[in-house]
């Protein structure tokens, strides 16, 4: 299978009103794979995942700089539809925050602001995105009760749900399982591995076990920079950059 | 006294001194008496006479107002139209009437209005022009009722005279006069209501593709459900219960009001026209009529408890 480069970063820098977050990342982020991105709290990764969906423009007095392209168009420019750009580039935050409705408004709550009505057809996606989020077999019973009842591993899931019900191309993962528990960390790592198949992926994790476990790609950040970024078993194995090595045998952060 | 001098001299006094008053004041508690004891008991004194206080007026209201609820029969007494205490009928179907089409009228613009504002003030505007305007919604609610009611007497009326036709004095009138007063209830509830809404939902929200207003409409709005249900009754309880205002704007007739334009009289009005000069059954009849707005708000206060444990059941605020 020949790679293709599904999201492309040319320099970007993030300013939060005078502080600059992120220093000129490149970054070439194949598709169907799952790229983790590691570091010390601060460095910027959270920057960077919310800069490809122009997340960051939310927060007042942030200035992005350089460019991103996904499959080859760019996103920071005038014609960029964001509403376009946030359903093909889906968002799971480290607090699973699912709204106050249903388990099956929660869901169908993408696919109902994209458009569409139909009954059927939400059920249908419902139930589609609950399978492929490893959630339909727990909650399938109980589509109508309060999301907020479900356990923390499972709102994580059902917020994947969620965003797969909106049918994007690529994941954002921000921390998704630092508030759960080993077991329903297992599952969603399993899930992970499920869903590059069909997504492409990038997560940020602080658990370098975690990322070696699921990851193709790792890119390490220090300071707003990418200190080194290459295919996982590399960048664990054989560290290029003195800091990157330090940084994953635990020498600091 | 004594305490009081002491605290604001201890600005200027050195360590030495402060401490050995301190040592003093302990000293002098233990001779004496327990000091905490005595705040306790003077606290729950104090809890004691206003509880005490709300049951003696609230019975004492339903001891002269009940009897002749009964007396007349309860749906005769709410429902009858004639109300002519001096030649014994006792009838308040006609101020029950008022009292609601005044409500209602007031709270059919009032409600959209606060509650658009209070949008705008969390979720649109620059945080200078939102605390700027919650000032503004303290001063609306710190104006007095009379003065309400003068403005309704002075600006309202003429026009409703002059642009829509009848006296002016009218459920309409009523309506704006009230409807401006309960703003500030509808406005600055919800407002807490919105802005307690977790951030987290809107970024979610906003991060599935949906547009700002999308998120208010889907996600935010219905996670501050309970308070904006409660901000609503608070409101209507107060248009309920208010009384200058009204009394200066409705004209006061007893009659089932027939349009907006129509003069009316409501509950409370009643109450204050007639007081003065009432007595015997009649006067049972005001106090009667006391019982029924009593019941009224018990009613909403009920509403509004078990709405917001409703809210917390679901997850939302
Ligand atoms: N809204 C903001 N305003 C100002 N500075 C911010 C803002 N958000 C983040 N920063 C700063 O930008 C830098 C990068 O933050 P970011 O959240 O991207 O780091 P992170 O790598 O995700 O950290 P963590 O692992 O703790 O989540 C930090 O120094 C942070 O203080
Ligand atoms: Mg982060």
């Amino acid at each position: 299978m020949n790679p293709k480069i599904k999201i492309k970063t040319s320099d970007i820098s993030v300013f939060y009103k005078d502080f600059q977050a992120l220093h000129g990342i490149n970054m070439d982020i194949q598709e169907h794979k799952v790229t983790a991105l590691i570091g010390p709290s601060g460095c910027g990764k959270s920057t960077f995942l919310r800069s490809i969906n122009r997340l960051n423009e939310l927060i007042a007095g942030t200035v992005i700089r350089g460019q991103i392209y996904i499959d080859a168009s760019p996103v920071y420019c005038k014609e960029m539809d964001v509403v376009a750009l946030r359903k093909q580039v889906g968002m799971v935050f480290q607090k699973p925050s699912v709204f106050p409705m249903s388990i099956y408004e929660n869901v169908a709550y993408g696919p109902r602001i994209h458009g569409i009505k139909n009954r059927e057809q939400l059920d249908e996606i419902v139930e589609n995105s609950l399978k492929a989020a490893n959630l339909w077999g727990e909650v399938g019973e109980r589509l109508n009760a309060p999301a907020a009842g479900l356990s923390g591993g499972q709102q994580q899931r059902l917020v994947i749900a969620r965003v797969l019900a909106v049918e994007p191309q690529v994941i954002l993962m921000d921390e998704p399982a630092s508030a759960l528990d080993p077991i329903s960390t297992a599952r969603l790592e399993e899930l992970i591995g499920e869903l590059k198949k069909n997504y492409t992926i990038v997560i940020v994790t602080h658990n370098m076990q975690q990322a070696a476990r699921i990851s193709d790609y790792t890119g390490f950040f220090l300071n707003g920079e990418l200190v080194e970024f290459s295919a996982t078993n590399e960048l664990f194995v054989n560290p290029r950059d003195q800091r990157t090595e330090d940084y994953i045998t635990g020498r600091f952060g | 006294m004594n305490n009081r001098t002491q605290e604001i001299t201890v600005g200027t006094m050195d360590a030495a001194k402060l401490l050995a008053i301190r040592s003093f004041t302990r000293k002098n508690s233990t001779l004496g008496f327990n000091r905490d004891k005595l705040v306790e008991t003077i606290l729950m004194l104090n809890a004691a006479i206003f509880i005490l206080a709300i049951a003696a007026i609230s019975l004492f209201i339903l001891i002269r107002g009940l009897p002749l609820i009964f007396k007349v029969g309860i749906t005769d007494f709410l429902l009858q139209l004639e109300w002519n205490p001096t030649a014994g009928s006792f009838g308040i179907g006609t101020m029950l009437a008022g009292t609601l089409a005044v409500t209602l009228t007031a709270l059919l613009w009032a409600v959209p209005m606060g509650l658009a504002t209070s949008i705008f003030m969390v979720e649109l505007a620059p945080p200078r022009i939102g605390t700027l305007m919650g000032s503004l919604v303290e001063l609306l609610a710190g104006i007095p009722s009379v003065v309400y009611g003068f403005f309704g007497l002075i600006v309202i009326i003429p026009f409703i005279r002059n642009y829509l036709g009848g006296s002016g004095l009218s459920v309409l009138a009523g309506a704006i006069v009230l409807g401006v007063m309960i703003l500030p209830t509808i406005i600055n509830i919800s407002r807490d209501a919105i802005a307690a809404v977790p951030l987290d939902y809107k970024v979610g929200s906003l991060a599935l593709g949906a547009s700002h207003y999308q998120s208010i409409r889907r996600v935010i709005l219905p996670a501050a459900r309970s308070g904006i249900i409660t901000a609503i009754i608070l409101g209507m309880g107060r248009a309920i219960g208010e009384t200058m205002a009204v009394v200066m704007v409705t004209g006061n007739s007893t009659i089932i009001p027939h349009s907006i334009l129509s003069p009316t009289r409501t509950m409370t009005s009643n109450i204050v026209l007639e007081m003065g000069y009432a007595s015997g059954d009649h006067q049972a009849a005001l106090f009667a009529t006391g019982v029924v707005l009593f019941i009224f708000i018990v009613i909403l206060n009920l509403v509004v408890n078990l709405t917001l444990k409703a809210g917390k059941n679901y997850g939302a605020n």
